[in-house]
């Protein structure tokens, strides 16, 4: 398969790109998601318009009409409610929700309607559909654009979550999620959107539920996912420079979660940390840490260790927010600590 | 078209089935035998049985709470309705769902819904899968008077008329919101009137007259399916139970019950239909004797059905969750 280097957000568009091709049953919509384009009076340059607000859907519209790539009103309580009846009717729905943050004006519909849809029904139906939705910090976006907010939908049953971290990963977990025949939360961290990968041209699917080791090491398992992954890394290789040679685990999806894939990188290196950008309490990093503490206790070294955001909203001043995010230094000194 | 012979046994047959399937259920909940909360629609059975006589198995409704008498209408099938209102493995969700949730999505049936007002947006759902697939499937969404005032059916009815969707919202305004009455809880006179903001068509009905919902639901019906887009009609009735059975009904005085009692809808549509001789006695009696077997088989069903196994705890909640 012919790969070449794209950004996040390409591999993000691509997906859809192509899963739209395949199946004529897939549509999207959200607020600005065509953004004026395909109307009369947008030409040239002008002619994608918006494509969302951070233009991942630009170009969508024009492709492929205002009847599958639609614009919707403010109005996410509608609309999420809508992919819910329409995934269960017959269509494939992507509904595009900004930010996590909003979720919160919308979460009945997410949570008592789609989720739980299925299982109420005795599984007679199914709501293949996916939310994506941008997440995380950095871009000085204040504490109601900002917010990770993930595990909050993988504490609850019926729905998956999936958080990508690169573009070949985004493309392929987002090509999954589309064909996935549950409802699928689909997060997508704002900072790596302009990040670039090598991705296949052609379609292709990357399982939900299959964690990706980033890489290998024998020391300390760092188990992270998202835009954690890529701090994680630069820590790994400053360790490396220390002689401690970690592995980087990316969970890639946090429900379902691939606890095998964990449990065995700990088995191996006996120690754990996790980097996460969500908040600490009842959270994905304590859900792993009960994990390898119920299932690999007696493998650990040194007590298991968790670097995420701290119990606050995220601050707007740079100077506040940059406190707020994990960073590279605090995975580097966590891991150091665990020698001593 | 108006009510010819046959469709008049028809919606009569869909009322009666109703009555006597929420008389029964209330029989059966003060004996103790149904567990949970049970929501009873007798005295609102014109609305459905006038609405859903208009729609075929491919059209979907949403439904609310109160919903058994959206699936009797709608053709759920009474024995696995009344199992899954006793939570046993033949019910219509194999007793998962509960009367709140029975749902039939292979006859249209989106579900019972125990979130009030959530009906509004998930109904937009089918009528945008009928609008991009190009097919004349209509949805009804069924919702009360207290589900007027959330926010989601505000949101519901614009976007349906901003995508222009083959809907019809169908407020059973029963008076009250649980035990607030609605001349409290609603600010505007006629809650059909909020369909102005829309700019769709927007009616208010006797919801205990059969004759006059079902034209109403009719025309309506036929401009959702010409892809004319969304209409509101509210049909102002009652219901002879409390918001759940339980309920005393202390907030209605003695001569409410007694109006309402006075303005039955299946007595009004009895009366009406022999007067037009629409409708004879041998006839009215042939369905009344059928249905109470109906629903006699239904309960003796229900109760010889076996409860779900307790594996069944864990299914269903995925399609696929490696």
């Amino acid at each position: 398969m012919a790969t070449r280097k794209i950004t996040f957000r390409e591999a993000i568009n691509e997906a859809m790109r192509l899963e739209m091709r395949r199946d004529p049953t897939v549509i999207l919509f959200g607020e600005d998601v065509a953004g004026g384009a395909t109307l009369p009076h947008m030409e040239g340059e002008n002619k994608e318009a918006w494509g969302g607000v951070l233009a991942v859907t630009q170009g969508l519209a024009p492709e492929f009409g205002r009847n599958r790539v639609l614009d919707t009103p403010i109005s996410e309580s509608a609309f999420i409610g809508a992919a819910v009846g329409a995934a269960s009717t017959g269509l494939r729905p992507i509904a595009e929700l900004m930010f996590v943050d909003f979720l919160g004006v919308c979460f009945d519909q997410i949570f008592n309607q789609g989720a739980k849809l299925r299982y109420m029904f005795g599984g007679k139906a199914q709501v293949p559909m996916v939310i994506r939705s941008m997440i995380g910090a950095g871009l000085r976006a204040a504490a109601q654009h900002s917010g990770c907010l993930y595990s909050i939908f993988a504490h609850i049953p019926g729905l998956k979550t999936v958080v990508p971290s690169t573009p070949y990963d985004a493309k392929g977990l987002l090509s999954s999620a589309i064909r996935d025949n549950d409802p699928v939360m689909f997060f997508e961290h704002k900072l790596l959107y302009d990040m670039e990968g090598e991705v296949p041209e052609d379609n292709y699917t990357i399982p939900l539920g299959v964690a990706d080791v980033k890489r290998e090491g024998d020391n300390t398992t760092i188990v992270t996912l998202g835009r954690m992954v890529h701090l994680s890394l630069e820590a790994a290789e400053k360790l490396a420079g220390d002689g401690i040679d970690v592995e980087v685990v990316d969970l890639r999806s946090i429900s379902p979660i691939d606890e095998d894939a964990i449990l065995k990188s700990v088995k191996k290196t006996h120690s754990l940390v996790v980097v996460d950008e969500d908040n600490p309490r009842c959270s994905l990093a304590t859900d792993v840490v009960a994990l390898v503490a119920s299932e690999a206790f007696d493998y650990l070294d040194a007590p298991c260790k968790m670097i995420t955001a701290p119990h606050t909203p995220v601050p707007f001043s740079p100077a506040l927010e940059d406190v707020y995010i994990p960073s590279v230094d605090t995975i580097v000194s966590t891991v150091k600590s665990l020698r001593e | 078209m108006s009510l010819t012979s046959e469709k008049m046994i028809d919606v009569y047959e869909t009322m009666v089935k109703i009555r006597m399937f929420e008389d029964k259920v209330a029989e059966l909940f003060a004996e103790g035998k149904v567990p949970g909360f049970v929501h009873l629609y007798a005295g609102e059975e014109a609305i459905a049985a006038g609405v859903c006589i208009h729609l075929t198995e491919r059209d979907y409704i949403t439904s609310t709470h109160r919903g058994h008498g959206h699936c009797i209408a709608k053709g759920v099938n009474i024995n696995s309705m009344m199992a899954e209102v006793y939570g046993k493995a033949n019910g219509a969700c194999k007793g998962k769902g509960g009367s709140m949730h029975i749902a039939d999505v292979e006859k249209g049936m989106l579900g019972a819904n125990g979130i009030v007002g959530a009906g509004g947006p998930l109904a937009c759902g089918p009528g945008l899968m009928a609008k991009t697939l190009g097919t004349d499937q209509v949805t009804v969404c069924f919702f009360g008077d207290g589900a007027a005032e959330q926010g989601t059916m505000h949101e519901a009815m614009n976007l349906a008329c901003c995508w222009t969707l083959p809907l019809v919202f169908v407020c059973e305004n029963n008076g009250y919101a649980e035990s607030t009455p609605c001349s409290y809880h609603c600010a505007a006179k006629n809650i059909s009137d909020r369909a102005v903001a829309y700019d769709m068509p927007g009616v208010t009905v006797d919801g205990t007259d059969l004759f006059a919902i079902y034209e109403t639901a009719e025309e309506a019906i036929d401009r959702a399916r010409r892809g004319e887009g969304p209409s509101l009609i509210e049909c102002r009735g009652f219901r002879y139970y409390g918001h759940f059975e339980g309920d005393a009904i202390l907030y209605m005085t003695e001569e409410e019950k007694e109006h309402n009692r006075a303005r039955d809808p299946i007595d009004n549509f009895k009366k009406r239909g022999l007067e037009r001789r629409l409708l004879s006695e041998a006839q009215i009696a042939e369905v009344d004797t059928r249905v109470a077997a109906i629903i006699k088989e239904a309960v003796e069903f229900a109760e010889e059905s076996a409860w779900p196994d307790s594996e069944e705890v864990f299914t269903d909640v995925y399609v696929n969750y490696p």
